[in-house]
């Protein structure tokens, strides 16, 4: 049996593919395997971001609940995404609930950690943007589709 | 441009606001291509054009989904068994079946952009040893908007053929994909530099659709959408579905990319 050690399993992430070795190192020192049962919560609104998620197993739903609608799914993940964006912007809370649909394998990224370790050195801050810079821009175009309602009736 | 009599055969719910009607063509079948639209007309209220949504294999047995909002849609919407209907077409061009022969067939559909493509399914799941990889990619507004939701569900049983449905929101009981459906295109297992794609659905869906695909690595000319426009004559006489320098009845509703790429984008026309 083979026996992978975090930082294998961390440069297997395509979010972290191709990372320098350095930072990769700097990177593992944040990070640690979890798992979520299905049904269990990742974060919740309001909650602060002390974490972010690496999907490698299962699937989350993102979620947002009004008191006459209920929860509403606005988003899925599955293996190679991440959960978890506003660690990155003060003030480091939730906006939205992450509740795992499967049971869950994620890295758990320590968000102060990695903060404090792109705060000392930009270079790893840099290459952090521009990972996650693709993955904001992704999402805000894809709610914007979502808001337009494309599928609705026309002049609805 | 005189219209043919059909008579409804069947009529059956298929979402919110949208209808499946079957006609039986009183003067004998009418062959189609996938892709094609007929002109249907609601006597005493007006015509509308109308894709394709049933089997090219049945030609005696046409079958068009309609989304009731307008008028005459919702007229003919609301037609029961045995009550006539008028039928022009078939018209236009349709999708690229003969292209497709050999190659990964991604078809993207969004809304009841699903309808218009459902004629390629039939043919590609009935001769499946002649393509390669083929993939569904599906993307509606809601768990309940699921266009042909059984058949899709059938069709997902077979292990030759990939479909995935996203959703753009749900409740908690949904258990499959919540997101746009151009999400799922980066996902999708097929290889882009022999691939064909074929997409349909709301405008702007298809622009998102389109750079997904372009982002993973197809070509222009291996890109085919469905257009729609105020079709009125269906034979590029009245001019009314201009769109540029082509004529959206006549010349499509099915176009490869390359030659809509720089119209896409100008929203004057």
């Amino acid at each position: 049996m083979q026996v992978y050690g975090l930082d294998r399993t961390i440069r297997e992430q395509p979010f972290f593919a191709g990372l320098q070795e350095a930072f990769c190192m700097l990177v593992c020192g944040c990070a640690r395997n979890v798992r979520f049962e299905a049904g269990q919560y990742l974060f919740h609104e309001g909650a602060p971001a002390e974490e972010f998620y690496l999907l490698r197993h299962g699937r989350v739903a993102l979620e947002l609940h009004g008191p006459e609608r209920g929860s509403v799914t606005f988003q899925t993940l599955g293996p190679g995404e991440l959960a978890g964006v506003s660690w990155l912007i003060p003030p480091y809370r939730w906006t939205y609930d992450a509740r795992a649909l499967t049971l869950v394998r994620a890295i758990a990224m320590d968000a102060a950690c990695l903060r404090q370790k792109c705060e000392e050195d930009h270079h790893l801050g840099y290459e952090m943007m521009k990972r996650f810079m693709p993955i904001l821009i992704e999402r805000l175009q894809a709610t914007r589709l979502q808001i337009l309602d494309v599928y609705g009736s026309p002049g609805q | 441009m005189l219209p043919r009599i059909g008579r409804i055969q069947r009529r059956r719910r298929d979402g919110p606001e949208i209808w499946t009607i079957e006609i039986e063509p009183e003067h004998g079948a009418a062959a189609f291509v996938p892709g094609q639209f007929n002109m249907l007309s609601a006597f005493g209220v007006g015509e509308v054009p109308i894709s394709m949504s049933g089997d090219p294999a049945e030609p005696g047995r046409l079958v068009h989904t309609i989304r009731a909002v307008g008028p005459v849609s919702s007229a003919l919407a609301r037609l029961e068994p045995g009550q006539p209907v008028g039928l022009r077409g078939p018209f236009g061009s349709g999708w690229p079946m003969e292209e497709m022969a050999g190659r990964d067939v991604v078809i993207v559909a969004g809304g009841l952009g699903l309808a218009p493509l459902r004629p390629t399914l039939y043919p590609l799941f009935g001769e499946r040893a002649r393509y390669g990889k083929v993939v569904l990619l599906y993307g509606t507004r809601s768990p309940g908007d699921i266009l042909f939701r059984r058949e899709l569900e059938r069709w997902r049983r077979r292990l030759d053929i990939d479909i995935e449905v996203t959703v753009d929101h749900a409740g908690v009981n949904w258990r499959g994909h919540v997101g746009v459906v151009t999400a799922l295109i980066p996902r999708a297992a097929f290889d882009p530099l022999q691939a064909i794609a074929l997409v349909c659905g709301p405008e702007i869906m298809m622009r998102f659709a389109i750079a997904a695909l372009r982002n993973v690595g197809l070509a222009d000319d291996a890109i085919y959408l469905s257009m729609e426009r105020n079709m009125k004559c269906a034979v590029g006489f009245c001019g009314h579905c201009q769109f540029g320098t082509v004529l959206i009845c006549r010349d499509g509703p099915v176009f490869r990319y390359d030659r809509l790429r720089d119209l896409l984008a100008v929203k004057e026309i």
